[in-house]
């Protein structure tokens, strides 16, 4: 039996870095999206390209430019977490009632201003469940990592797999789903009292 | 003063504003009212550059409001729209303050102005200050809009059919308060509406929109009295002098605190009570509270003695009147009638009230005018 802790902290700091940064760039993609109308469907439907691009494909092909190890899966976990966060940082600017902004206009806000005090703050509710749903999907998904030379929980489960060992492959699952259970949980109760105020 | 010279909009073929001019006297509250989709709101949205003319110009005191910042300039007029548009991420205080803080104003001089502007609509500071808006009804909703337009005292303030979706009482009352303010600080005011009641109430000046166009600009007495066109007339409906006659029923006009006694009552007993109400004859019920008859105080003395029942000195002189008659036809039977009043009943014959001239009155002054006029 190995020692898990140092798998398991691996596996979270992959997915945190991945989400770290797939947050800047959905949330700039999303505002981007939201402010030039022209440019909304490419950057979605490029988001939602990546998404349907088969993880193993994906992570082949970053492999190519990343080389091995963890840069080349935060790279792709970074990808697949795209979609929820652009897309929801997008729904949730353009559904900010057309009365508030004709307001925030109306009081003399500069379009940063609107962004950062009013649209920003309404839509975050939605935004932080974008992020919620990329955080749970990254920790199932970077256990394909051990494949090209990550670490993090992959691999236990692909020694498991290797050694026909059941129990070896189920110690290295069963903390991955209860990181994703526990995220969900503290999230999604995070996410109720954000939504609080936004009526 | 805003000055509008030869303001047209157009979006696509259709024309919103055709060649608009007219100006607004600085302290003037100025009413801006026509059927839907005459072009009110765009009107107002100009004036603070929301909607830009595709010709013409607006000057505000002599200035050109296109040669200035259009973010600039917004901060110096109040802009209150009907769906209140409060963030619902901040609250109360955080509401009122947003102008005065992109002003940077510090923080020492937006919080006494917050108190103060609560204070003004007796919403006190601390019950309401940290409030979001979702924790206050829509009265008090609309109110915090209305200051928040006022919090860094701007000397023009825009409104947009502010109180067009409250109940009539907080209406009236939010009415009034609006105009007080507007006098106490001296402010231009233009408000967009559709209810000419609340037009001839506010307004110093109404101007009637009707198609991109001005119908009509005059003072509400004028308006009133020479209607300019038949979109107009109709618009005043009910507060025209003349023309048709407004829709009032007897139940319209008629008072209804009355001294209203039963039959076995001893004659004495009755004179008691007539002179504490003040009035100098009572309306006779029977056990079932139907309508009996009238007494006056004149029939008593005449042929009253003590200890008798008033239900023997009954009198059945008096008209009575259905409440759902028309006004008009009871006014008349009023004015020849030798009686002073009419009784007015129930369907099924219990007493409603009384119209009396005094009662009449008071009710015509009413639609003619709005407002009770004291
Ligand atoms: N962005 C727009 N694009 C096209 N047409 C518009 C636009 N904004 C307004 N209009 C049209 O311009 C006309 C005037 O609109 P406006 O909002 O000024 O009317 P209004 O007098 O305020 O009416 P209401 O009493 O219904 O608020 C309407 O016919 C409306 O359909
Ligand atoms: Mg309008």
């Amino acid at each position: 039996m190995i020692d898990l802790i140092p798998f398991i902290l691996e596996h979270l700091v992959i997915v945190l870095v991945a989400t770290g940064i797939s947050v800047v760039i959905g949330i700039v993609l999303g505002i981007v999206a939201y402010w030039l109308r022209f440019t909304a469907q490419p950057i979605l439907w490029f988001s939602e390209a990546v998404q349907t691009i088969p993880a193993l494909a994906l992570l082949a092909i970053l492999m190519i430019l990343f080389g091995l190890g963890n840069t080349t899966i935060i790279a792709g976990l970074t990808l697949y977490a795209l979609l929820p966060i652009v897309r929801n940082t997008h729904t949730g600017l353009i559904s900010v009632p057309a009365a508030i902004k004709d307001a925030a206009r109306g009081m003399g806000m500069s379009k940063l201003q609107r962004l950062f005090r009013v649209e920003l703050p309404l839509a975050f509710p939605l935004v932080f469940s974008g992020i919620k749903i990329s955080v749970v999907n990254s920790l199932s998904i970077a256990v394909m990592g051990v494949l090209i030379g990550a670490g993090g929980l992959g691999y236990p489960i692909y020694r498991g797999i290797q050694t026909q060992n059941l129990r070896q492959i189920m110690s290295g699952a069963i903390p991955v789903m209860i990181m994703a259970i526990l995220f969900d949980f503290l999230m999604s109760a995070i996410e109720r009292r954000l939504t609080k105020h936004a009526k | 003063m805003i000055t509008f010279k030869n303001v047209s909009k157009s979006y696509g073929r259709q024309v919103v504003l055709d060649d608009l001019s007219f100006e607004i006297k600085q302290g003037q509250f100025v009413v801006l009212i026509g059927p839907s989709g005459c072009g009110k709101t765009t009107t107002l949205k100009m004036i603070n550059r929301l909607i830009e003319p595709n010709s013409g110009e607006i000057y505000i005191n002599g200035v050109n409001i296109m040669r200035q910042n259009p973010v600039e300039l917004r901060r110096s007029i109040g802009y209150v729209i009907q769906q209140i548009g409060l963030f619902p991420n901040m609250t109360v205080e955080q509401n009122i303050a947003v102008v005065p803080k992109l002003l940077k104003y510090p923080k020492e001089r937006w919080k006494p102005i917050v108190r103060e502007l609560l204070e003004l609509v007796n919403m006190p500071y601390e019950e309401n200050a940290h409030k979001y808006p979702s924790e206050l009804s829509g009265g008090q909703q609309q109110r915090i809009g209305v200051l928040r337009a006022l919090a860094a005292s701007p000397p023009i303030v825009l409104m947009d059919e502010p109180f067009g979706a409250l109940d009539p009482i907080t209406r009236d009352c939010l009415q009034e308060e609006v105009k007080k303010i507007q006098k106490k600080l001296k402010k231009t005011i233009v408000f967009v509406t559709h209810d000419m009641e609340e037009a001839l109430k506010l307004a110093d000046t109404i101007v009637f929109m009707n198609e991109g166009k001005i119908v009509q600009m005059a003072s509400p007495e004028e308006m009133l009295r020479n209607p300019a066109d038949n979109i107009v007339r109709e618009f005043m409906g009910r507060h025209m002098q003349g023309g048709e006659s407004p829709d009032l029923y007897v139940e319209d006009v008629m008072r209804t605190r009355i001294l209203k006694v039963p039959k076995t009552l001893r004659t004495l007993e009755c004179i008691d009570r007539m002179d504490r109400w003040e009035v100098n004859s009572v309306i006779v019920i029977n056990d079932d509270e139907t309508y009996a008859g009238t007494v006056s105080l004149e029939d008593i003395h005449k042929q009253g003695k003590p200890g008798r029942e008033i239900g023997e000195l009954i009198t059945e002189e008096t008209p009575t009147v259905s409440r759902f008659y028309k006004a008009q036809e009871v006014f008349d039977q009023l004015l020849t009638s030798p009686c002073k009043y009419l009784v007015v009943l129930n369907d099924d014959r219990t007493v409603a009230g009384l119209v009396t001239r005094t009662s009449m009155t008071k009710a015509v002054g009413k639609a003619l005018w709005g407002a009770e006029i004291s």
